[in-house]
Protein backbone atom coordinates (compact mmCIF):
# COMPACT_ATOMS: atom_id res chain seq x y z
CA UNK A 1 0.00 0.00 0.00
CA UNK A 2 2.88 2.54 0.93
CA UNK A 3 4.63 1.89 -2.46
CA UNK A 4 1.18 2.70 -4.44
CA UNK A 5 1.17 5.69 -2.46
CA UNK A 6 4.85 6.71 -3.17
CA UNK A 7 4.26 6.02 -6.99
CA UNK A 8 0.90 7.13 -7.33
CA UNK A 9 0.52 10.43 -8.98
CA UNK A 10 -0.85 13.59 -6.99
CA UNK A 11 -3.38 13.98 -9.18
CA UNK A 12 -6.41 11.32 -9.15
CA UNK A 13 -8.82 10.28 -11.65
CA UNK A 14 -12.40 11.58 -11.54
CA UNK A 15 -13.31 8.05 -10.75
CA UNK A 16 -11.17 7.91 -7.35
CA UNK A 17 -11.93 11.31 -6.45
CA UNK A 18 -15.57 9.97 -6.69
CA UNK A 19 -14.69 7.10 -4.38
CA UNK A 20 -12.79 8.82 -2.22
CA UNK A 21 -15.68 11.39 -1.55
CA UNK A 22 -17.64 7.92 -1.30
CA UNK A 23 -16.01 7.07 1.62
CA UNK A 24 -15.96 10.28 3.56
CA UNK A 25 -19.40 10.71 3.32
CA UNK A 26 -20.20 6.77 4.92
CA UNK A 27 -17.65 7.89 7.83
CA UNK A 28 -19.41 11.05 8.63
CA UNK A 29 -23.00 9.31 8.13
CA UNK A 30 -21.42 6.56 10.16
CA UNK A 31 -20.52 9.04 13.06
CA UNK A 32 -23.57 11.08 13.15
CA UNK A 33 -25.91 8.47 13.72
CA UNK A 34 -23.98 6.90 16.41
CA UNK A 35 -23.88 10.17 18.23
CA UNK A 36 -27.82 10.64 17.93
CA UNK A 37 -28.37 7.35 18.57
CA UNK A 38 -26.40 7.84 21.86
CA UNK A 39 -27.67 11.17 22.76
CA UNK A 40 -31.01 9.72 22.86
CA UNK A 41 -29.98 6.33 25.27
CA UNK A 42 -28.48 8.93 27.31
CA UNK A 43 -31.36 11.05 27.35
CA UNK A 44 -34.17 8.91 27.78
CA UNK A 45 -31.81 6.78 31.02
CA UNK A 46 -31.32 10.14 32.34
CA UNK A 47 -34.35 11.85 32.51
CA UNK A 48 -36.15 8.36 33.74
CA UNK A 49 -37.97 9.01 37.09
CA UNK A 50 -36.20 6.36 38.44
CA UNK A 51 -32.68 7.81 37.23
CA UNK A 52 -31.41 9.48 40.62
CA UNK A 53 -32.18 6.40 42.27
CA UNK A 54 -30.58 4.02 40.35
CA UNK A 55 -27.51 6.51 39.67
CA UNK A 56 -26.92 6.30 43.40
CA UNK A 57 -27.24 2.27 44.15
CA UNK A 58 -25.31 1.32 41.28
CA UNK A 59 -22.99 4.36 40.16
CA UNK A 60 -21.64 5.19 42.91
CA UNK A 61 -18.29 6.96 43.11
CA UNK A 62 -16.93 6.13 46.31
CA UNK A 63 -18.72 2.69 46.66
CA UNK A 64 -17.12 1.79 43.27
CA UNK A 65 -13.39 2.90 44.27
CA UNK A 66 -14.44 1.19 47.83
CA UNK A 67 -15.47 -2.06 46.26
CA UNK A 68 -12.98 -2.12 42.99
CA UNK A 69 -10.32 -2.64 45.70
CA UNK A 70 -11.78 -5.85 47.22
CA UNK A 71 -12.67 -7.53 43.70
CA UNK A 72 -9.58 -7.18 42.47
CA UNK A 73 -8.02 -9.11 44.18
CA UNK A 74 -10.92 -11.34 44.65
CA UNK A 75 -10.36 -11.59 40.40
CA UNK A 76 -7.08 -13.57 40.72
CA UNK A 77 -8.79 -16.75 41.84
CA UNK A 78 -11.10 -16.48 38.60
CA UNK A 79 -7.88 -16.21 36.34
CA UNK A 80 -6.28 -19.09 38.44
CA UNK A 81 -9.18 -21.05 37.82
CA UNK A 82 -9.57 -19.74 34.22
CA UNK A 83 -5.66 -20.48 33.57
CA UNK A 84 -5.71 -24.01 34.95
CA UNK A 85 -8.98 -25.40 33.47
CA UNK A 86 -8.26 -23.81 30.10
CA UNK A 87 -4.46 -26.09 29.87
CA UNK A 88 -6.57 -29.16 31.07
CA UNK A 89 -9.44 -28.69 28.59
CA UNK A 90 -7.23 -27.89 25.75
CA UNK A 91 -5.58 -31.73 25.59
CA UNK A 92 -8.42 -33.65 27.19
CA UNK A 93 -10.57 -32.41 24.28
CA UNK A 94 -8.42 -32.79 22.10
CA UNK A 95 -8.20 -37.23 23.11
CA UNK A 96 -11.77 -36.64 23.30
CA UNK A 97 -12.51 -35.70 19.64
CA UNK A 98 -9.75 -38.14 18.23
CA UNK A 99 -11.04 -41.08 20.01
CA UNK A 100 -14.51 -39.95 18.53
CA UNK A 101 -12.58 -39.47 14.59
CA UNK A 102 -10.89 -42.99 15.63
CA UNK A 103 -11.73 -45.33 12.50
CA UNK A 104 -9.96 -48.57 13.58
CA UNK A 105 -12.77 -51.71 14.52
CA UNK A 106 -10.72 -51.95 17.70
CA UNK A 107 -11.31 -48.86 18.97
CA UNK A 108 -15.41 -49.04 18.80
CA UNK A 109 -15.57 -49.42 22.57
CA UNK A 110 -13.55 -45.86 22.61
CA UNK A 111 -15.61 -44.35 20.05
CA UNK A 112 -18.67 -44.78 21.88
CA UNK A 113 -17.53 -43.75 25.64
CA UNK A 114 -16.34 -40.71 23.89
CA UNK A 115 -19.30 -40.16 22.38
CA UNK A 116 -21.22 -41.41 25.59
CA UNK A 117 -19.36 -38.68 27.28
CA UNK A 118 -19.88 -35.64 24.75
CA UNK A 119 -23.75 -36.13 24.65
CA UNK A 120 -23.92 -36.53 28.49
CA UNK A 121 -22.17 -33.31 29.47
CA UNK A 122 -22.96 -31.41 26.56
CA UNK A 123 -26.56 -31.79 27.40
CA UNK A 124 -26.12 -31.61 31.55
CA UNK A 125 -26.36 -27.78 32.65
CA UNK A 126 -22.34 -26.77 34.29
CA UNK A 127 -24.26 -25.70 37.52
CA UNK A 128 -25.40 -29.10 37.95
CA UNK A 129 -22.13 -30.66 37.07
CA UNK A 130 -20.45 -28.47 39.84
CA UNK A 131 -23.53 -29.24 42.53
CA UNK A 132 -22.70 -32.94 42.01
CA UNK A 133 -19.20 -32.98 41.99
CA UNK A 134 -18.25 -30.25 44.84
CA UNK A 135 -20.82 -31.32 47.01
CA UNK A 136 -21.17 -34.90 46.32
CA UNK A 137 -17.32 -35.94 46.23
CA UNK A 138 -16.82 -34.50 49.75
CA UNK A 139 -20.16 -35.90 50.97
CA UNK A 140 -18.25 -39.33 50.31
CA UNK A 141 -15.96 -38.84 52.59
CA UNK A 142 -13.19 -40.24 50.87
CA UNK A 143 -9.66 -40.74 52.14
CA UNK A 144 -7.03 -39.02 50.43
CA UNK A 145 -9.68 -37.27 47.81
CA UNK A 146 -9.71 -33.62 48.87
CA UNK A 147 -12.65 -31.83 49.42
CA UNK A 148 -11.48 -28.77 48.07
CA UNK A 149 -14.68 -27.08 46.54
CA UNK A 150 -12.21 -24.97 44.24
CA UNK A 151 -10.63 -28.08 42.84
CA UNK A 152 -13.70 -29.41 42.18
CA UNK A 153 -15.17 -26.54 40.81
CA UNK A 154 -12.42 -26.23 38.56
CA UNK A 155 -12.91 -30.42 37.77
CA UNK A 156 -16.68 -29.80 36.99
CA UNK A 157 -15.20 -26.51 34.22
CA UNK A 158 -12.95 -29.27 32.86
CA UNK A 159 -15.39 -31.85 32.16
CA UNK A 160 -18.32 -29.80 31.00
CA UNK A 161 -16.33 -27.89 28.49
CA UNK A 162 -14.17 -30.12 27.52
CA UNK A 163 -17.42 -31.88 25.74
CA UNK A 164 -18.36 -28.72 23.74
CA UNK A 165 -14.54 -28.16 23.13
CA UNK A 166 -13.72 -31.48 21.50
CA UNK A 167 -16.85 -30.89 19.56
CA UNK A 168 -15.01 -27.69 18.21
CA UNK A 169 -12.18 -30.12 17.09
CA UNK A 170 -13.78 -32.59 15.80
CA UNK A 171 -15.13 -30.27 13.15
CA UNK A 172 -11.56 -29.10 12.59
CA UNK A 173 -10.31 -32.40 12.03
CA UNK A 174 -13.35 -33.07 9.79
CA UNK A 175 -12.61 -30.01 7.68
CA UNK A 176 -9.26 -31.50 6.79
CA UNK A 177 -9.88 -32.72 3.26
CA UNK A 178 -9.12 -37.06 2.80
CA UNK A 179 -6.95 -36.39 0.10
CA UNK A 180 -4.60 -35.00 2.84
CA UNK A 181 -4.74 -38.42 4.72
CA UNK A 182 -4.37 -40.27 1.14
CA UNK A 183 -1.12 -37.89 0.55
CA UNK A 184 -0.06 -38.97 3.97
CA UNK A 185 -0.53 -42.60 3.59
CA UNK A 186 1.34 -42.10 0.16
CA UNK A 187 4.54 -41.38 1.44
CA UNK A 188 4.68 -44.66 4.01
CA UNK A 189 3.00 -42.88 7.26
CA UNK A 190 1.15 -44.77 9.24
CA UNK A 191 -2.77 -43.89 9.78
CA UNK A 192 -1.77 -42.49 13.64
CA UNK A 193 1.34 -40.93 11.76
CA UNK A 194 -0.66 -39.61 9.28
CA UNK A 195 -3.43 -37.81 12.37
CA UNK A 196 -0.41 -36.40 14.51
CA UNK A 197 1.78 -35.19 11.53
CA UNK A 198 -0.73 -33.89 8.61
CA UNK A 199 -4.21 -34.01 9.41
CA UNK A 200 -4.25 -32.63 13.19
CA UNK A 201 -1.70 -29.69 12.64
CA UNK A 202 -4.48 -28.01 9.95
CA UNK A 203 -7.05 -29.07 11.86
CA UNK A 204 -6.01 -27.30 14.81
CA UNK A 205 -5.20 -24.25 13.25
CA UNK A 206 -8.20 -23.69 11.41
CA UNK A 207 -10.41 -23.82 14.64
CA UNK A 208 -8.75 -21.22 16.75
CA UNK A 209 -11.07 -18.86 16.25
CA UNK A 210 -13.82 -20.87 17.71
CA UNK A 211 -11.88 -22.45 20.84
CA UNK A 212 -10.93 -18.78 21.73
CA UNK A 213 -14.70 -18.14 21.68
CA UNK A 214 -15.66 -21.22 23.93
CA UNK A 215 -12.88 -19.75 26.16
CA UNK A 216 -14.47 -16.14 26.48
CA UNK A 217 -17.05 -18.20 27.75
CA UNK A 218 -15.39 -20.15 29.93
CA UNK A 219 -13.69 -16.98 31.59
CA UNK A 220 -17.30 -16.08 32.06
CA UNK A 221 -17.99 -18.89 33.48
CA UNK A 222 -15.58 -18.77 36.51
CA UNK A 223 -17.37 -16.65 38.34
CA UNK A 224 -19.30 -20.07 39.08
CA UNK A 225 -17.48 -21.55 41.29
CA UNK A 226 -18.58 -19.31 43.97
CA UNK A 227 -21.71 -20.82 44.32
CA UNK A 228 -19.89 -23.80 46.21
CA UNK A 229 -18.13 -21.16 49.10
CA UNK A 230 -14.90 -19.81 47.31
CA UNK A 231 -15.05 -16.14 47.32
CA UNK A 232 -14.20 -15.09 43.42
CA UNK A 233 -15.04 -12.24 42.23
CA UNK A 234 -18.98 -12.24 41.62
CA UNK A 235 -18.98 -13.98 45.15
CA UNK A 236 -17.27 -10.74 46.39
CA UNK A 237 -18.96 -8.11 44.65
CA UNK A 238 -22.44 -9.99 46.22
CA UNK A 239 -20.90 -9.90 50.09
CA UNK A 240 -20.20 -5.94 49.20
CA UNK A 241 -23.46 -5.51 47.82
CA UNK A 242 -25.34 -7.02 50.84
CA UNK A 243 -22.81 -5.34 53.36
CA UNK A 244 -23.59 -1.70 51.51
CA UNK A 245 -26.94 -2.13 50.58
CA UNK A 246 -25.30 -0.90 47.25
CA UNK A 247 -25.09 -2.68 43.87
CA UNK A 248 -22.57 -1.11 42.25
CA UNK A 249 -20.18 -3.46 42.82
CA UNK A 250 -21.62 -5.45 40.44
CA UNK A 251 -20.95 -2.85 38.05
CA UNK A 252 -17.35 -2.74 39.38
CA UNK A 253 -17.53 -6.66 39.05
CA UNK A 254 -18.81 -6.81 35.24
CA UNK A 255 -15.98 -3.76 34.81
CA UNK A 256 -13.38 -6.60 35.72
CA UNK A 257 -14.72 -9.43 33.53
CA UNK A 258 -15.12 -7.20 30.73
CA UNK A 259 -11.13 -6.30 31.38
CA UNK A 260 -10.13 -9.37 29.94
CA UNK A 261 -12.94 -10.68 27.76
CA UNK A 262 -13.46 -7.86 25.25
CA UNK A 263 -9.72 -8.32 24.67
CA UNK A 264 -10.02 -11.78 23.89
CA UNK A 265 -13.33 -11.22 21.74
CA UNK A 266 -10.74 -8.58 19.59
CA UNK A 267 -8.63 -11.12 19.16
CA UNK A 268 -11.33 -13.72 18.57
CA UNK A 269 -12.35 -11.18 15.91
CA UNK A 270 -9.55 -10.51 14.04
CA UNK A 271 -8.11 -14.21 13.95
CA UNK A 272 -11.49 -14.92 12.42
CA UNK A 273 -10.84 -12.02 9.61
CA UNK A 274 -7.49 -12.98 8.92
CA UNK A 275 -8.46 -16.57 8.27
CA UNK A 276 -11.27 -15.33 5.58
CA UNK A 277 -9.00 -12.75 4.03
CA UNK A 278 -6.56 -15.98 3.79
CA UNK A 279 -9.26 -18.21 2.26
CA UNK A 280 -10.51 -15.64 -0.24
CA UNK A 281 -6.75 -15.24 -1.47
CA UNK A 282 -6.86 -18.84 -2.46
CA UNK A 283 -4.36 -19.99 0.09
CA UNK A 284 -4.71 -23.24 1.90
CA UNK A 285 -8.17 -23.48 3.14
CA UNK B 1 12.66 -58.81 -13.93
CA UNK B 2 9.02 -57.28 -13.53
CA UNK B 3 8.50 -54.82 -11.50
CA UNK B 4 4.84 -55.25 -10.62
CA UNK B 5 1.94 -57.20 -11.95
CA UNK B 6 -1.85 -56.79 -11.59
CA UNK B 7 -3.58 -60.19 -12.30
CA UNK B 8 -7.38 -60.12 -12.77
CA UNK B 9 -8.31 -56.92 -10.10
CA UNK B 10 -11.53 -56.29 -9.96
CA UNK B 11 -12.88 -53.13 -7.52
CA UNK B 12 -16.73 -51.87 -6.97
CA UNK B 13 -17.93 -49.03 -5.25
CA UNK B 14 -21.37 -50.16 -3.78
CA UNK B 15 -22.85 -51.30 -6.76
CA UNK B 16 -20.82 -49.60 -9.50
CA UNK B 17 -18.12 -51.56 -11.28
CA UNK B 18 -15.15 -49.63 -11.79
CA UNK B 19 -12.50 -52.16 -12.61
CA UNK B 20 -14.08 -55.23 -14.17
CA UNK B 21 -10.75 -57.60 -14.43
CA UNK B 22 -7.61 -56.07 -15.34
CA UNK B 23 -4.20 -57.65 -15.80
CA UNK B 24 -0.75 -55.79 -16.37
CA UNK B 25 2.68 -56.39 -16.29
CA UNK B 26 5.10 -53.87 -16.09
CA UNK B 27 8.47 -54.40 -16.29
CA UNK B 28 11.95 -52.96 -14.32
CA UNK B 29 12.49 -49.59 -15.59
CA UNK B 30 9.41 -49.55 -18.14
CA UNK B 31 7.04 -46.87 -18.84
CA UNK B 32 3.45 -47.75 -19.19
CA UNK B 33 0.92 -45.53 -19.65
CA UNK B 34 -2.65 -45.62 -19.53
CA UNK B 35 -5.03 -43.70 -21.37
CA UNK B 36 -8.73 -43.97 -21.21
CA UNK B 37 -12.10 -41.58 -20.46
CA UNK B 38 -12.87 -39.99 -17.37
CA UNK B 39 -14.66 -42.96 -15.21
CA UNK B 40 -12.78 -45.68 -16.66
CA UNK B 41 -10.52 -46.73 -13.97
CA UNK B 42 -7.47 -45.39 -14.56
CA UNK B 43 -7.15 -43.30 -11.23
CA UNK B 44 -9.04 -46.22 -9.27
CA UNK B 45 -6.39 -48.67 -10.54
CA UNK B 46 -3.33 -46.18 -9.23
CA UNK B 47 -4.67 -46.04 -6.02
CA UNK B 48 -5.13 -49.69 -5.67
CA UNK B 49 -1.77 -50.32 -6.70
CA UNK B 50 -0.74 -47.89 -3.86
CA UNK B 51 -3.14 -50.01 -1.46
CA UNK B 52 -4.76 -46.49 -1.11
CA UNK B 53 -8.17 -48.75 -2.44
CA UNK B 54 -8.88 -52.48 -1.14
CA UNK B 55 -9.07 -54.19 -4.45
CA UNK B 56 -12.25 -56.87 -4.06
CA UNK B 57 -10.89 -59.88 -6.65
CA UNK B 58 -7.50 -60.91 -8.19
CA UNK B 59 -3.48 -60.01 -6.80
CA UNK B 60 -1.18 -57.36 -7.02
CA UNK B 61 2.34 -58.50 -6.80
CA UNK B 62 5.29 -55.76 -6.19
CA UNK B 63 8.07 -57.79 -7.79
CA UNK B 64 7.29 -61.43 -6.66
CA UNK B 65 5.69 -60.50 -3.49
CA UNK B 66 2.18 -60.58 -3.07
CA UNK B 67 0.87 -57.20 -1.64
CA UNK B 68 -3.00 -57.41 -1.62
CA UNK B 69 -2.92 -60.57 0.64
CA UNK B 70 -4.31 -60.46 3.83
CA UNK B 71 -2.17 -59.97 6.73
CA UNK B 72 0.39 -57.93 4.53
CA UNK B 73 1.53 -54.68 6.16
CA UNK B 74 0.49 -51.96 4.16
CA UNK B 75 2.10 -49.27 5.64
CA UNK B 76 5.08 -50.75 4.50
CA UNK B 77 4.01 -51.48 1.44
CA UNK B 78 3.10 -47.71 0.43
CA UNK B 79 6.90 -46.81 2.01
CA UNK B 80 8.41 -48.77 -1.06
CA UNK B 81 5.93 -46.93 -3.96
CA UNK B 82 5.08 -43.54 -4.97
CA UNK B 83 2.05 -42.10 -6.08
CA UNK B 84 1.30 -38.82 -7.36
CA UNK B 85 -1.98 -36.82 -6.98
CA UNK B 86 -3.82 -34.90 -9.77
CA UNK B 87 -4.43 -32.31 -7.16
CA UNK B 88 -0.65 -32.36 -5.54
CA UNK B 89 -2.01 -32.49 -2.35
CA UNK B 90 1.33 -31.14 -1.00
CA UNK B 91 1.07 -30.84 2.96
CA UNK B 92 -0.07 -27.10 3.15
CA UNK B 93 1.08 -26.16 6.98
CA UNK B 94 4.58 -27.43 6.09
CA UNK B 95 7.27 -25.90 4.14
CA UNK B 96 8.98 -27.12 0.98
CA UNK B 97 11.91 -29.17 2.53
CA UNK B 98 9.42 -30.86 5.16
CA UNK B 99 6.78 -32.02 2.99
CA UNK B 100 9.85 -34.06 1.19
CA UNK B 101 11.51 -34.82 4.44
CA UNK B 102 8.30 -35.90 6.49
CA UNK B 103 7.29 -40.02 4.80
CA UNK B 104 12.06 -40.57 4.96
CA UNK B 105 11.96 -39.05 8.72
CA UNK B 106 8.85 -40.62 9.85
CA UNK B 107 8.25 -43.64 7.63
CA UNK B 108 11.38 -44.77 7.18
CA UNK B 109 13.14 -42.95 10.00
CA UNK B 110 15.89 -41.81 8.25
CA UNK B 111 17.90 -39.40 10.43
CA UNK B 112 16.70 -35.34 10.21
CA UNK B 113 20.21 -34.27 8.43
CA UNK B 114 20.25 -36.95 6.00
CA UNK B 115 16.95 -36.69 4.60
CA UNK B 116 17.38 -33.13 4.39
CA UNK B 117 20.58 -33.78 2.31
CA UNK B 118 19.12 -35.92 0.50
CA UNK B 119 15.66 -33.68 -0.50
CA UNK B 120 18.03 -30.44 -0.89
CA UNK B 121 19.95 -32.36 -4.00
CA UNK B 122 16.44 -33.65 -5.27
CA UNK B 123 15.07 -30.35 -4.70
CA UNK B 124 17.72 -29.16 -6.99
CA UNK B 125 17.70 -31.33 -9.61
CA UNK B 126 14.13 -30.54 -10.12
CA UNK B 127 14.89 -26.82 -10.51
CA UNK B 128 13.19 -26.10 -6.84
CA UNK B 129 16.30 -25.80 -5.02
CA UNK B 130 15.84 -22.31 -3.75
CA UNK B 131 12.00 -23.07 -2.78
CA UNK B 132 12.98 -25.44 0.21
CA UNK B 133 11.75 -23.26 2.69
CA UNK B 134 8.69 -21.62 1.02
CA UNK B 135 4.74 -22.87 2.11
CA UNK B 136 3.43 -24.77 -0.86
CA UNK B 137 0.84 -21.76 -1.35
CA UNK B 138 3.68 -19.84 -2.67
CA UNK B 139 4.52 -21.56 -5.45
CA UNK B 140 2.94 -22.23 -9.01
CA UNK B 141 1.04 -25.11 -9.61
CA UNK B 142 3.92 -26.53 -11.78
CA UNK B 143 6.13 -25.94 -8.81
CA UNK B 144 3.88 -27.90 -6.42
CA UNK B 145 3.23 -30.62 -9.03
CA UNK B 146 7.29 -30.71 -8.95
CA UNK B 147 7.53 -30.41 -5.27
CA UNK B 148 5.09 -33.59 -5.22
CA UNK B 149 6.84 -35.57 -7.35
CA UNK B 150 10.09 -34.85 -5.60
CA UNK B 151 8.36 -35.62 -2.10
CA UNK B 152 7.45 -39.28 -3.60
CA UNK B 153 11.29 -39.53 -5.08
CA UNK B 154 12.19 -39.06 -1.82
CA UNK B 155 11.00 -42.58 -0.56
CA UNK B 156 13.18 -44.11 -3.47
CA UNK B 157 10.10 -46.09 -4.75
CA UNK B 158 10.74 -48.90 -6.75
CA UNK B 159 7.39 -47.89 -9.07
CA UNK B 160 6.31 -44.48 -9.07
CA UNK B 161 2.78 -44.35 -9.76
CA UNK B 162 1.57 -40.86 -11.73
CA UNK B 163 -2.14 -39.94 -11.88
CA UNK B 164 -3.26 -37.53 -14.09
CA UNK B 165 -0.37 -35.36 -12.96
CA UNK B 166 -0.86 -32.36 -15.40
CA UNK B 167 -4.40 -32.56 -15.49
CA UNK B 168 -4.86 -29.43 -12.49
CA UNK B 169 -2.27 -27.39 -14.38
CA UNK B 170 -2.17 -24.43 -16.53
CA UNK B 171 -1.64 -25.02 -20.18
CA UNK B 172 1.89 -23.12 -20.07
CA UNK B 173 2.45 -25.06 -16.55
CA UNK B 174 2.57 -28.46 -18.27
CA UNK B 175 6.03 -28.50 -19.57
CA UNK B 176 7.69 -28.29 -16.71
CA UNK B 177 6.24 -30.96 -15.22
CA UNK B 178 6.50 -33.27 -18.26
CA UNK B 179 10.36 -32.55 -18.37
CA UNK B 180 10.66 -34.03 -14.82
CA UNK B 181 8.67 -37.33 -15.97
CA UNK B 182 11.57 -37.28 -18.81
CA UNK B 183 14.29 -36.82 -16.84
CA UNK B 184 13.08 -40.29 -14.53
CA UNK B 185 12.95 -41.99 -17.44
CA UNK B 186 16.16 -41.43 -18.49
CA UNK B 187 17.20 -42.15 -15.04
CA UNK B 188 15.62 -45.84 -15.45
CA UNK B 189 12.16 -45.21 -13.06
CA UNK B 190 9.61 -47.85 -13.61
CA UNK B 191 6.40 -45.65 -13.66
CA UNK B 192 2.68 -46.33 -14.48
CA UNK B 193 1.09 -42.77 -15.77
CA UNK B 194 -2.19 -42.38 -16.25
CA UNK B 195 -2.63 -39.24 -18.23
CA UNK B 196 -4.71 -37.27 -20.82
CA UNK B 197 -1.63 -36.34 -22.70
CA UNK B 198 -1.83 -37.90 -25.41
CA UNK B 199 1.49 -36.94 -27.26
CA UNK B 200 3.20 -37.20 -24.15
CA UNK B 201 2.36 -40.58 -24.08
CA UNK B 202 3.41 -41.40 -27.34
CA UNK B 203 6.84 -40.05 -27.05
CA UNK B 204 7.48 -41.39 -23.42
CA UNK B 205 5.78 -45.22 -22.80
CA UNK B 206 7.13 -48.41 -23.70
CA UNK B 207 3.58 -49.51 -23.46
CA UNK B 208 0.35 -47.53 -23.85
CA UNK B 209 -3.29 -49.66 -22.32
CA UNK B 210 -5.95 -48.22 -23.46
CA UNK B 211 -8.79 -48.41 -19.97
CA UNK B 212 -12.59 -48.31 -20.88
CA UNK B 213 -15.13 -49.10 -18.68
CA UNK B 214 -12.67 -50.92 -15.73
CA UNK B 215 -11.23 -53.48 -18.38
CA UNK B 216 -8.31 -52.98 -20.79
CA UNK B 217 -9.44 -52.91 -24.06
CA UNK B 218 -6.28 -52.59 -26.21
CA UNK B 219 -2.25 -52.82 -25.33
CA UNK B 220 0.28 -52.03 -27.59
CA UNK B 221 3.55 -50.09 -28.06
CA UNK B 222 2.41 -46.18 -28.45
CA UNK B 223 3.21 -46.23 -31.99
CA UNK B 224 1.24 -49.00 -33.15
CA UNK B 225 -1.37 -48.12 -30.45
CA UNK B 226 -1.43 -44.56 -31.89
CA UNK B 227 -1.13 -44.98 -35.61
CA UNK B 228 -3.10 -48.26 -35.87
CA UNK B 229 -5.36 -48.75 -33.16
CA UNK B 230 -7.11 -52.23 -33.71
CA UNK B 231 -10.33 -51.74 -31.61
CA UNK B 232 -12.95 -50.02 -32.33
CA UNK B 233 -13.65 -48.13 -28.98
CA UNK B 234 -9.88 -47.30 -29.02
CA UNK B 235 -10.65 -45.71 -32.48
CA UNK B 236 -13.66 -43.91 -31.14
CA UNK B 237 -11.76 -42.73 -28.42
CA UNK B 238 -8.74 -41.61 -30.16
CA UNK B 239 -10.90 -39.67 -32.35
CA UNK B 240 -12.83 -37.48 -29.92
CA UNK B 241 -9.40 -36.44 -28.62
CA UNK B 242 -8.40 -35.19 -32.42
CA UNK B 243 -11.80 -33.40 -32.61
CA UNK B 244 -11.66 -31.95 -29.24
CA UNK B 245 -8.05 -30.63 -30.05
CA UNK B 246 -9.44 -28.96 -33.37
CA UNK B 247 -11.95 -27.16 -31.84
Amino acid sequence: MTQTVEDAPPELTPRQRYARRQRRRSIVVAAASTLVVATLLVAVVVRAPGWEEVKASFFDGDRFRESFAEIAPAFKLNVRVFLIAEACILVFALLLAVARSSRAPALFPVRVLATVYVDLFRGVPVLLVLFLLGFGVPALRLEGVTNDPVFWATVALILSYSAYVSEVYRAGIDSVHESQRSAARAVGLTSTQSLRFVVLPQAVRRVIPPLLNDFIALQKETALVGVLGPIEAARRAQIYSSRTFNFTSYVAAALIFLAITIPLTRLTDWLLARQRRRTMAGGPA
Amino acid sequence: MTALTVEGVTKAFGTKTVLAGIDLRVADHEVVCLIGASGSGKSTLLRCIDLLEPIDEGQILLGDEDISAPGVDEDVVRRRLGIVFQGFNLFPHLSVLQNVTLGPRKALRVPRADAEARAHDLLARFGLGDKAGEHPDKLSGGQQQRVAIVRSLAMKPEVLLLDEITSALDPELIGEVLDVIRELRSAGMTMVLATHEMGFAREIADQVHFLDQGRIIESAPPAELFSTPKQERTRQFLQRILDARRL
